[in-house]
């Protein structure tokens, strides 16, 4: 296979990069180990920061982020929901950052309005009673899997390539540039190589390990952090703690949840990350005392991300920048290699300009960047993840042999035909995780203790399933729904789980397998 | 309010799932008079397979092709496991006793003495069982011999593909898979076991069945079909499509809720009250207060309105209230409770220990060994290590100390155990 541009890193960032590129015409291939969304970008809190949240410590950062929490509302709004946000204070928090907190936005340039307490109760009865200050600023959630699905959907539809669950593996360098990249199927362990023109390293989290494949250095830390989604919206808008960056600080809204987090925990190393039974109950805790209503909410799921922090020095790592860093390997020697990293989901855009920008540069091609002002179009593969999409397109009417597979979410058998459609003509292989990505299987209230037996037939019936592979695929999808689940096991979603077993291991034997 | 009535008993049974049900059974089979109240839900014994121990130890995935053995092999290595307070006579009679009462009702089961089958699973594995349904049993001798055999499926019926099921059986040459219409779809075209099974006892539907099957048959000897072929008459139903067909038919459990679960609970209701229980069905206790050491008043209700319908009055009660599912315990964010007796539960030390992180784990997750702990008589035992209460028993997959998921004795261990509780409540000395 050869390309002129090949991107690793299928997160908002790589996609970003793969859509653009393919906007200004260049031919390029995406590749991630896993999946989109695999990373970080599968893994936050879904805030398009209006920047209010970095203004103490980060202005530069907080300023890039408003300029881009501004663009993305006006060529995106399919993937956002302008809720608003509020900073809000509670007794003991400190007085001395609240009252300096408004000088801080006012310097950097970020809109912030002072609300009375009282009317901030109203706006927001979730609040709790021992409110002292609310300020209004330009938050908004905005919805990473749409977000990425629609760049990578539009790039593909430009000619761009994108191959899941091949991992980079190798480069063969000649002199000071990458001739060819090398690719392994996570699946069947078979090798591909792709000579290419330029790399671009977009792998978030695990840039230093690529960068240390080529030969070159990244200085990377990593800060775990976890979220929580409760079972029903606590809130209208996104409301911050107003106190300087700490856990359980931030509820992002979205659609019919809410998003509470986070924590950050320093790590070793990126295997096997994944939340924990102590994060959740403090998570729960500490936003109680801003939320008290988290202390007995229902929650659905938990999840972790790494974000990857800048420069390996000391300190706490919640001031470390949130800015992202441009590497041209260049400079250490390796010619056709860049790395962007770091940074924020809401800054993804601007990363990948800066990064077309040079890579167009070094290809010498002067098409401009075209994403700041064109529109994000929402593409037909996309609406299966919205919630309450598929709902309401069923009952507006179906055609009758179409059969509901997710009955919770209700997923129909059309739809993941769009989605195996939407997957490259490399794969003969279709996954259940990969189709629970692009859709809200198994997002449901039976968790895909059902749906994932009903599409794993399915998928045999249509061919795309053979051997024992679709029905061990079974267990790697409801293992990968369990890494959520398992933190948040008690009342009626320990029930669900105990069903989950008596049937996939009570009576279908899987552990067996 | 309407006036609330008093039952007395001399025995109330809290639950309606497989202990329930067999304690229930050989209480009234000693002549005892007997209250049970509980909710079914035909998901709760969703196969219809009745395992009595298919694997242990867990994490080596040992599987067992004599349950005896393995029963020894596992009480040796677990000495607190409720097995290891039954001798193996004990388990022989409570599972002959509960089969002759299924199959007196209509729903026989088959097996080998001594010898676990293995049979088939909705996705296709197959997995070790002791006792068979009788519908299902030609597909346990067709698997074990691999005689050619047809797997049918139907265009509507979700989750159960026959070409997943032959590919998962690989290799086993001669297994085919066919799909065909289902002879009476209904308004919609989503095909569902209940529906099915109801127009399956319709003699001109089978007709059309088998002949839409015929053109498939060739060598076949046997035809495995899902768990759709009757309700009521399912003996009937399957004989006269083997009649058609002229090799055996067999059914293979679909994912839950299942045809076996609602065949067993429909039969049951009728049968159990016949046989003269008194049973509250669809209805839970609410509250236990007790006499004087000397015997238990239950309310009895419904759980959604908490109104009390009725009154038990017993002088024994065997706690078969399940687990989570069934919800005889009930969890929090912090610890594990029984709800109505308030009895101690043996559990992991705190939350993060509940659950592996992997959830196919083989070793299994340490909340499945929590439960109620008993007394060599399965009496509940207080915080001080002496049974709770002179008549109160435990039985089924409350009790502590066990993984019926993994071990795979679900149904063997309730009925077991509740013949044990049921006989040491009558005071009957071990065998
Ligand atoms: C807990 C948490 C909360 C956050 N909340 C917010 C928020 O509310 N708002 C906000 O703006 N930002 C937030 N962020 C930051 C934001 O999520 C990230 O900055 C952004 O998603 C990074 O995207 P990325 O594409 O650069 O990296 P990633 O999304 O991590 O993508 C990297 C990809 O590279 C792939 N990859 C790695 N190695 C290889 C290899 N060898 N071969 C092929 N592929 C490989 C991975 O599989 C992965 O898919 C949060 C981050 C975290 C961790
Ligand atoms: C999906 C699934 C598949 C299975 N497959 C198999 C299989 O293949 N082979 C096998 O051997 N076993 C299987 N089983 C297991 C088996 O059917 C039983 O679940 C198990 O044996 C435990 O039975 P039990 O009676 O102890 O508890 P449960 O079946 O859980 O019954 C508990 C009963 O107690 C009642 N109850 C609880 N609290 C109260 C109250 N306060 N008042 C009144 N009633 C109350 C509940 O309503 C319920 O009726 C399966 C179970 C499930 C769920």
């Amino acid at each position: 296979m050869q390309t002129r541009v090949l991107i690793i890193g299928g997160g908002a960032t790589g996609t970003g990069v793969a859509r653009d590129l393919a906007l200004r015409g260049v031919e390029c291939i995406l590749v991630d180990k896993e999946d989109i969304n695999a990373g970080a970008s599968g893994a936050n809190h879904g805030l398009l920061h209006s920047g209010a949240r970095y203004v103490s410590r980060d202005p530069e950062a907080a300023r890039e982020c408003w300029d881009e929490n501004q663009i993305l509302k006006t060529v995106a709004p399919a993937c956002i929901e302008a809720t608003g946000g509020l900073f809000a204070a509670v007794q003991g928090d400190d007085e001395g950052f609240i009252a300096d907190f408004p000088g801080y936005c006012e310097k950097t340039g970020i809109p912030c309005t002072p609300v009375d307490v009282q009317e901030a109760r109203e706006m927001e009865p979730a609040l709790s009673e021992r409110l002292i200050a609310a300020y209004a600023v330009e938050d908004a959630s905005i919805d990473p899997f749409k977000l990425v699905l629609e760049n990578i959907t539009e790039a593909q539809s430009l000619g761009c390539r994108f191959l899941r669950r091949m991992k980079v593996v190798g480069f063969e360098k000649e002199k000071s540039r990458i001739r060819r990249v090398d690719l392994e199927n996570r699946e069947t362990g078979e090798r591909l190589a792709v000579e290419v023109d330029m790399v671009v390293n977009a792998s978030g989290s695990w840039a230093g390990q690529i960068a240390a494949l080529a030969g070159a250095s990244i200085d990377l830390i990593y800060s775990k952090g976890t979220l929580v989604i409760t079972h029903s919206r606590i809130t209208h808008r996104v409301i911050n703690r107003l106190r300087r960056p700490s856990d359980a600080d931030i509820l992002v809204p979205g659609g019919t949840v809410s998003i509470m987090g986070t924590t950050s925990i320093r790590m070793k190393s990126l295997e096997d990350i994944h939340p924990t039974v102590a994060e959740v109950d403090r998570i729960v805790e500490e936003g109680a005392v801003m939320i008290p209503g988290l202390e007995t909410a229902r929650y659905i799921r938990a999840y972790a991300g790494v974000r990857p922090l800048l420069g390996g020095g000391g300190g706490d790592d919640r001031s470390a920048s949130r800015g992202f860093d441009l590497v041209d390997h260049a400079e250490a020697g390796i010619d056709n290699l860049v790395t962007i990293t770091g940074g924020k989901l809401t800054t993804y855009r601007l990363m990948a300009e800066k990064t077309a920008d040079l890579v167009c540069d070094r290809l010498g091609i002067s098409e401009p960047c075209r994403t700041r002002t064109r529109p994000l179009a929402s593409h037909h593969q996309t609406r299966w993840t919205v919630p309450g999409f598929s709902p309401r397109e069923w009952f507006k009417g179906h055609d009758p042999e179409d059969l509901l597979l997710c009955e919770c979410e209700m997923v129909p058998q059309s739809a993941v035909d769009q989605i195996i459609a939407g997957f490259d003509v490399f794969e003969k292989k279709v996954d259940l995780t990969g189709i629970g990505k692009r859709s809200r299987i198994g997002k449901g209230s039976c968790q895909g203790s059902f749906c994932s037996v009903r599409v794993a037939a399915y998928l045999y019936d249509r061919g795309v399933a053979s051997a024992r592979q679709g029905t061990v695929d079974i267990k790697t999808f409801l293992n990968e729904r369990w890494k959520g689940q398992r933190c948040l096991l008690w009342d009626s979603p320990l029930i669900q789980a105990e069903l989950q077993e008596a049937m996939h291991c009570g009576l279908f034997g899987l552990e067996l397998l | 309010m309407t006036p609330v009535n008093t039952f007395e008993s001399e025995l109330a049974i809290i639950g309606t799932g497989l202990a329930g049900m067999a304690a229930a059974y050989f209480s009234q089979s000693l002549g005892i008079r007997t209250a049970q109240i509980g909710v079914s839900s035909s998901a709760i014994y969703a196969s219809g397979y009745l395992d009595l121990l298919g694997v242990h130890p867990v994490e080596r995935r040992q599987q067992w092709t004599d349950p005896f053995s393995g029963i020894e092999a596992l009480v040796r290595d677990a000495p607190f496991h409720p097995y290891a307070r039954l001798t193996r006579a004990e388990i022989q009679q409570a599972l002959d006793g509960f089969l002759g009462f299924l199959s007196g009702m209509g729903l026989p089961y088959e097996r080998r003495e001594g010898v676990n089958s293995f049979v088939i699973t909705p996705v296709g594995t197959l997995k070790p069982t002791y006792a068979v349904p009788e519908s299902m049993w030609a597909g346990a001798v067709a698997c074990e011999k691999k005689h050619p055999c047809l797997i049918v499926d139907f265009w509507g019926l979700k989750g159960f593909s026959a070409i997943q099921i032959t590919q998962m059986l690989s290799p086993w040459p001669g297994l085919r898979p066919a799909r065909i219409p289902f002879p009476a779809v209904g308004p919609s075209v989503d095909l569902y076991p209940e529906q099915m099974a109801r127009s399956l006892e319709i003699e001109k539907n089978r007709v059309r069945l088998a002949e839409d099957i015929r053109p498939h048959l060739m060598d076949a000897q046997a035809v495995g079909l899902p768990a759709v072929l009757g309700i009521y008459k399912s003996a009937a139903v399957r004989a006269h499509l083997e009649g058609l067909l002229g090799v055996p038919v067999f059914e293979i459990p679909t994912i839950p809720p299942s045809l076996p679960g609602f065949r067993l609970k429909e039969r049951f209701e009728t049968e159990i009250a016949r046989k003269g229980v008194r049973l509250f069905a669809q209805k839970r206790v609410l509250k236990v207060e007790t006499e004087n050491r000397k015997g238990f008043v239950l309310s009895v209700g419904d759980q959604a309105t908490g109104e009390i319908q009725d009154m038990v009055r017993a002088r024994g009660v065997i706690l078969a209230g399940g687990r989570f599912l069934g919800m005889g315990l009930r969890a929090g964010r912090k610890a594990i409770i029984e709800p109505l007796f308030g009895l101690p539960v043996f559990q992991p030390g705190k939350r993060a220990e509940w659950h592996e992180n992997d959830f196919f784990n083989p070793a299994g997750h340490q909340i499945n060994q929590s439960g109620i702990e008993t007394d060599e008589h399965f009496r509940p035992l207080d915080r001080s290590g002496h049974p709770a209460f002179e008549n109160l028993y435990a039985a089924g997959s409350i009790l502590a100390h066990q993984d019926w998921m993994r071990q795979k004795c679900g149904a063997g261990l309730a009925v077991a155990t509740a013949y044990a509780a049921v006989r040491a409540f009558m005071g009957i000395k071990r065998l």
